[in-house]
């Protein structure tokens, strides 16, 4: 029976002892392990919360960048198809001019060689003007050799003014 | 690789210590045969899982090596102290003690105090003394320095981890790391899942020292020599009254209108309830004492049943089978340490968390 009857010394000491041992271990020894162990956990989450921030702040960047390099791109892409463009432009309106002044030039030398002609035939025609005029002096010298010659000719020319009249 | 190591070496020193008592039990066996008394298993093993008011590690008569422990008693004359060895090891109510112009004596470890005249102390056939009273008896006996032992170990391993806090932020590294984790173990797994986040804090302390009060003292309770503390009822009803004392100061509106007038049923019904639920607040702790009780003074009991088997059969040949029994038997107790423990803290929190939880209604 002694096995199963609490004796009540050694519940006085138990009650007692274990009292006070939750307090002295409360204070001393629970309380800091725990606030400790707390605060260590709280950095830990800190730590594992600043580094998720990370993560997409970087995440962020790397969209932004994207972005950014997207839009050069696209800048690139459009300053290029501008350049083509006036490239274009630029051999377009050369032609062009080139094909102007071709045909101006070619009109230059038509209308050139036309007066060239023009002056040519004139020259031309004074030469033979002048050459029949001195053939004819030569001719006329000759037929007018002669005094008699001379009478005949005004003679005639007489009369060929009476026959006019 | 440390941790590797220091788990063999806590492996060596554990098989070391369960095999010592075999040791000191074949140093009793001599002595007892030379005085040629029949071995009385049950005399045997309430002597080793009982209190007493020296503390006895081998030997025996005037030969033994005990160590003395202060006897105190409250008597109607005052306060009474000697030490335990002025006894001289004798529990037979033989040798008397003079203090104080009082003569007692030590019979079966209680301490009778005899009349004037009375040379040792008669029972009568209820076994009620007749010519002696029993003092109060508030003695350092075995269980209670065996108690201060697990009280200075407490001590020592946790205001180290919690000195180690004071100076370092990071987290401990051997010793100081089991110990936390024990800690933590306490903290996540009983007082958080059992009574919730909001309001576990307030528990810890009980549940962080009622748990290794238990775990602490049950394994040094497998030490041989060392005192059953753990397996004593006085003991364990008074943790068992701690938790009592928690759920009874603790329990809100919710809980109390839950035992004494249950919502939800049969107006008639409810008084029956309310006395089967008014029972219930206690048979809990009760069955917290009971089972701690028993639990470890059950596995005491085999193992020493098991050993003097040797001693019933008188034969050394039965060692060869009751000492491996033996050894296995208390290796399930080293299991068996830590699982009272752990229930006796798991349950504690598991009613307290129910005293103090926040119903919702519909």
């Amino acid at each position: 029976m002694d096995l199963i009857t609490p004796e009540f010394g050694l519940f006085f000491w138990q009650t007692i002892v274990f009292l006070v041992l939750i307090f002295i271990m409360a204070k001393f020894a629970w309380r800091p392990i725990l606030g400790a162990v707390n605060k260590r956990e709280e950095s830990i989450n800190d730590a594992l919360a600043s580094a998720e921030e990370a993560r997409k702040e970087m995440q962020n960047l790397k969209a932004d960048n994207e972005q950014l390099l997207k839009e050069a791109r696209a800048e690139r892409d459009a300053i290029l198809k501008e350049a083509r463009e006036i490239k274009e432009k630029i051999i377009a309106e050369a032609t062009e001019d080139a094909q102007k002044k071709a045909d101006r030039i070619v009109t230059q030398a038509q209308e050139n060689i036309k007066l060239e002609k023009q002056a040519a035939m004139t020259e031309l025609k004074n030469h033979v003007a002048t050459l029949s005029i001195e053939i004819a002096e030569k001719v006329i010298r000759k037929e007018l050799s002669s005094d008699e010659k001379q009478h005949q000719m005004i003679e005639k020319m007489l009369g060929d003014v009476s026959t006019l009249n | 690789m440390i941790a590797h190591k220091s788990f063999k070496i806590i492996v060596t020193l554990t098989l070391a210590f369960a095999l010592l008592p075999f040791l000191a039990f074949a140093s009793a066996d001599p002595v007892e045969n030379e005085t040629e008394e029949k071995f009385n298993p049950t005399d045997m093993i309430l002597h080793h899982i009982g209190d007493s008011h020296g503390w006895h590690f081998f030997g025996k008569g005037d030969n033994s090596f005990t160590l003395p422990l202060p006897v105190i008693l409250w008597t109607e004359n005052g306060l009474v102290t000697f030490m335990s060895s002025e006894f001289h090891h004798d529990t037979e109510g033989e040798y008397i003690v003079e203090k104080d112009g009082m003569s007692f004596v030590n019979y079966h470890e209680t301490i009778y105090k005899l009349e004037d005249g009375a040379e040792t102390v008669v029972f009568d056939e209820e076994h009620h003394p007749q010519n002696a009273s029993a003092p109060l008896d508030l003695s350092i006996t075995k269980n209670v320095a065996a108690m201060f032992l697990t009280v200075i170990l407490m001590i020592w391993f946790f205001f180290g981890l919690a000195g180690f806090h004071k100076k370092n932020e990071h987290a401990p590294k051997g010793f100081n790391n089991v110990l936390e984790t024990l800690v933590l173990f306490v903290r996540d797994e009983i007082a958080k899942p059992q009574i919730g986040e909001k309001k576990y804090m307030k528990f810890m302390p009980f549940l962080l020292t009622v748990f290794f009060f238990i775990w602490i003292t049950n394994l040094l309770g497998l030490l041989p020599g060392a005192a059953n503390v753990t397996g004593n009822i006085a003991v364990t009803v008074s943790l068992g009254l701690f938790t009592l004392a928690l759920i009874v100061m603790n329990g809100n509106k919710d809980y109390w209108k839950h035992v004494f007038w249950m919502p939800g049923i049969p107006t008639f019904v409810k008084p029956i309830l309310a006395v089967v639920e008014v029972l219930g607040v206690f048979i809990k702790p009760i069955a917290l004492m009971i089972r701690l009780f028993a639990n470890i003074t059950a596995g005491h009991i085999i193992i020493l049943s098991l050993l003097g088997l040797i001693f019933i059969l008188e034969s050394a040949g039965v060692a060869g089978i009751s000492v491996p029994f033996a050894l296995f038997i208390t290796i399930l107790e080293l299991l068996v340490a830590f699982l009272q423990a752990f229930i006796f803290t798991m349950l504690s929190a598991l009613f307290i968390g129910m005293a103090v939880a926040e119903h919702e209604h519909h």
